[in-house]
């Protein structure tokens, strides 16, 4: 376990590594110049090279890249272009806000999806199935911006029940956790239920009722564990698809997170903070990852992390 | 006492009768039937048969035969929604003689008889316990589900069961799970299962065939002992007759959902009435038939390495590493195959038996170029260690396979004509035409049609895709066939014509056999010579005659002992129990297994000393 656990952590080094490398590149190679961007249209030639050259962007790429490493190393993400501030100080005072809607959003997508997978497939082939199936067909294919837009017209405009936009009280949280999960549901729906009719099949789920037991019991205590596991392997890689979601989700709400943050950096083409909301993203995914991995032995005795 | 109080709950469940004698579960007029593409179809019809308290009965017959659906009727346990019983009564007794008929029976009604009244055993020991609970958490639920027991009484209850079924630290196992036992062991936890509360009726449904014939053995007669002892009666569904004359006091022959012929076990055995029953016993492949069959002088090549040798094989070892620590690097050893020599002659069949682990398939993989080994393996005068890639493939057209599942081994979504002439296509002889038409020529051969050669797998019955995996293997002539557990898929009738056709094939052709079994009777019937395997050594081999008629290491004297002997006439004594598990052949890095010697005790009957 212990010697597993080093392994992972030694791969994920190596992961961030070769995010850090490849984003690095391609904002090297991006056709927009930040120096123009800062020093505005009006600027001479001379003040355009005095920028580059103080933001040491006029250095070759391997030693720009080496000097972002080497102050990686002690936490330090650079400071930001636009904002002059400190990078890592501006993540950290968005990050709460972000994790607190991931939360939300995984909550929401495994209460909605889960129910929903088990029940469409211990009810397969019925009237229920279909309509669940179909239900999770729209929550994967519809747009998050147009799901947004839409629970904020009918519960926060219409009904009234929930803010419009902000952030501070949970009643902020629920529509922006619903959006993100909505999503996710749909795709947990599917999921849960083609592994919950696998798992229905199985000899074992035939024993169990020979020996007389309650529903109840055959589908929480021996197809439900059975079923989940695939399912958690997912949440892992999951996190990955949050980023991009978090994005336009945030913008739609008014969310203070690293979404907006990382959407206003883009379009100013402020590196620095581009840079390390990537990685803070990739960091999370490779958490979510090992963190996924980790819980499966509990749930399934047959697995061995070695 | 507990059993009382669920009597009165199932009676107050349903409308309880008074009778005034009678068998403990009677059932009349069964029809099951299946829906399918075509409309409903019946596979039980108009099935009766009662079983008194404390007897043994034995639904005998091939696929097909509706024997697993009656079990499953009984226990409404029928696939949903597509079977269900059309007809009949299933009429269950308790001990003061009311009865309910299960079929009018709803889930919830039902749910208070399975398990408590009637329990079951299934196939599958490896598949048939919950992987994710442990093996206590499944014991104590099922008393739980029916009695009012507390957990530590519960407790108690199911270390009794579990030390009655002869599982060795019945405590410990408790916190186990199914991952972490042997087949047997698995196949022992069901039967506690199932006896913990002292059922009435215990339904067995091919509750040994997925085990090693020794282990058959010893949970057999843990069936009868534990029977014997509580009074259960047995329903015992099984295609193996040899089962079926060790057990049955009555038999019940079924054949296409219909019964074909009941009676004792002595009168069916010995005065069977129906043609079929008497076709059925006829297929039943039995040692000691097989001895003394003909074979030419030439053909007794019992020295290893003789130059007319198809395949040589000396001093073969199969590893495979197991990896853990924190570098991921190499600390354990599976010696599956270690150290093996033997060589096989034209015209000749070998037989490798042995039970699961042994290696035997492990050997087969080598030679047929699937795993990497050590040692040398010499085909056609060759040694393919010191060959290149395509001098390698070469010499492996000799050498053809096939293998157990003739489902599996086929795929589904090629034409099997194409199937048959795709050896030859990889090795680009002959062009289209002559292909088709030798293609042609081997469906007659194998008795197939050749206009049978368009269509596709799921379209042949399991005896018919062995003779395709048969014809393929035939294609590019080889010289070796190594057949893995060939026939073990396949019904005792369906078996015996593969067998015959196996044997037609070596005569006509001259091909040789590895064939490789776990089924002693099947290798009587085949073999010329035979190489008994454990933990991935030889440790008897000879003729066929000196190691059946005369068997010399205790391991195999142990393998032919437990064969059921298709005669109830004849049962077999008290089979000898083995209380430990079969040993592991996984072993730590440096630690060489010992290496047995064989001592040839006169005529090249080898037998390996410790």
């Amino acid at each position: 376990m212990i010697a597993y656990l080093g392994r992972r952590v030694i791969q994920s080094v190596l992961i961030l590594l070769g995010v850090s490398l490849i984003t690095f590149a391609l904002l090297y190679l991006l056709p927009a110049d930040p120096v123009r961007q800062i020093a505005g249209r009006s600027a001479t030639p001379e003040t355009v090279e005095n920028i580059r050259r103080q933001l040491g962007l006029d250095q070759p790429f391997f030693i720009q890249y080496w000097h972002y490493l080497i102050s990686l190393l002690s936490g330090d993400l650079g400071r930001s272009y636009i904002q002059r501030s400190e990078v890592t100080e501006l993540i950290v005072s968005r990050l709460p806000a972000s994790l607190l809607l991931m939360v939300g959003a995984i909550l929401c997508e495994l209460a909605i999806g889960l129910t929903m997978g088990l029940v469409a497939a211990v009810r397969r082939g019925t009237a229920t199935d279909q309509t669940l199936m179909v239900a999770s067909f729209v929550g994967v294919s519809a747009p998050q911006f147009v799901v947004g837009l839409l629970l904020l017209y009918v519960f926060a405009v219409q009904l009234g029940w929930f803010p419009i936009g902000g952030y501070g009280t949970w009643r902020h949280l629920v529509l922006p956790s619903l959006t993100m999960g909505i999503l996710g549901a749909g795709w947990y729906a599917r999921m849960m239920r083609s592994s919950m009719i696998d798992v229905l099949r199985q000899d074992y789920m035939r024993t169990a009722r020979a020996k007389g037991l309650a529903r109840g019991a055959i589908i929480f205590r021996h197809a439900l564990p059975n079923a989940i596991l695939p399912v958690i392997a997912m949440i892992g890689i999951d996190i990955g698809i949050f980023m991009g979601g978090i994005v336009v989700v945030e913008s739609v709400f008014g969310w203070p997170g690293i979404g907006q943050l990382a959407w206003q950096a883009i379009q100013r083409v402020d590196i620095p903070i581009i840079m390390g909301v990537t990685l803070v993203s990739a960091f999370a995914i490779v958490l979510g990852n090992l963190l996924a991995d980790t819980v499966a032995p509990f749930i399934d005795p047959r697995i061995k992390l070695r | 006492m507990s059993k009382g109080a669920t009597s009165k709950r199932t009676g107050a469940a349903a409308p309880a009768v008074a009778v005034t004698a009678g068998p403990v579960l009677e059932i009349a007029g069964l029809t099951v039937s299946v829906r399918g593409e075509d409309g409903e179809r019946p596979v039980v019809s108009g099935l009766s048969f009662s079983i008194a308290r404390g007897e043994t009965l034995c639904i005998a017959g091939e696929s097909g035969s509706g024997k697993s659906m009656t079990a499953l009727a009984i226990m409404q346990l029928l696939p949903q929604p597509a079977a269900r019983i059309e007809s009949g009564t299933i009429r269950l007794r308790d001990m003061d003689r009311r009865e309910i008929d299960l079929a009018l029976l709803d889930e919830r009604q039902m749910r208070h008889i399975r398990g408590d009244r009637i329990a079951m055993i299934f196939q599958e020991p490896m598949t048939s316990l919950n992987p994710v609970l442990s093996i206590g958490r499944q014991l104590v639920e099922s008393i739980e589900a029916h009695t009012g027991l507390s957990r530590a009484e519960a407790r108690r209850r199911i270390i009794e069961a579990l030390k009655a079924v002869r599982i060795p630290e019945a405590e410990s196992r408790l916190k186990q799970f199914p991952h972490e036992l042997s087949g047997g062991m698995r196949q022992r936890v069901m039967i506690a299962m199932a006896l913990a509360l002292k059922p009435d009726v215990l339904i067995a449904d091919e509750p040994t065939t997925a085990l090693d014939v020794t282990v058959q053995g010893e949970v057999l007669e843990l069936l009868r002992d534990l029977q014997r002892e509580h009074g259960t009666s047995v329903i015992l569904i099984t295609h193996d007759m040899g089962v079926v004359a060790e057990m049955a006091d009555r038999v019940v022959i079924m054949r296409h959902g219909r019964m074909v012929e009941q009676g004792t076990a002595g009168d069916i055995f010995a005065r069977p009435q129906a043609d079929y029953t008497r076709e059925l016993l006829a297929a039943v492949p039995r040692i000691g038939t097989g001895l003394g069959r003909q074979k030419s002088a030439e053909q007794k090549s019992v020295e290893a390495e003789l130059p007319g040798s198809v395949a040589v094989v000396n001093d073969l070892h199969v590893h495979f590493d197991l990896r853990g620590g924190f570098f991921g690097q190499v600390n354990r050893r599976v010696h599956a195959v270690e150290g093996i020599s033997f060589s096989i002659a034209p015209h000749e069949t070998l037989a490798l038996v042995g039970e699961s682990g042994c290696g035997k398939s492990t050997t087969a993989k080598a030679l047929a170029g699937l795993v990497p080994y050590h040692g040398d393996i010499v085909i056609g005068g060759r040694n393919l260690a010191g060959l290149g890639r395509d001098q390698r493939k070469a010499v492996r057209r000799d050498v053809q396979m096939i293998f157990q599942d003739p489902y599996a081994s086929l795929d589904p979504r090629m034409r099997v004509g194409d199937l048959v002439a795709e050896p030859l296509l990889i090795h680009g002889i002959a062009s289209k035409e002559e292909r088709s038409q030798l293609v042609a020529a081997l469906f007659e051969r194998v008795g197939l049609s050749a206009d049978q050669m368009e269509l596709y797998p799921h379209e042949f019955s399991g005896g018919q895709r062995q003779r395709i995996c048969i014809a393929r293997a035939l294609a590019l002539r080889p010289k070796l066939i190594i057949a893995d557990e060939s026939v073990s898929a396949l019904d005792v009738s369906v078996q015996a014509r593969v067998l015959d056709l196996l044997k037609e094939l070596q005569r006509e052709f001259g091909i040789a056999y590895l064939f490789i079994s776990h089924d002693m009777a099947v290798v009587e019937n085949i073999s010329d010579r035979v190489a008994v395997m454990y933990l991935g050594q030889i440790v008897e081999m000879g003729t066929r005659d000196q190691v059946f008629s005369n068997p010399r290491h205790p391991y195999t004297k142990r393998l032919i002992e437990a064969v059921p002997v298709p005669d109830p006439a004849r049962r077999r004594p008290r089979f000898a129990r083995l209380d430990q598990e079969i040993p592991s052949p996984t072993r730590k890095i440096g630690e060489e297994p010992p290496k047995l010697a064989l001592r040839d005790v006169g005529n090249g009957h080898l037998v390996a000393v410790s």
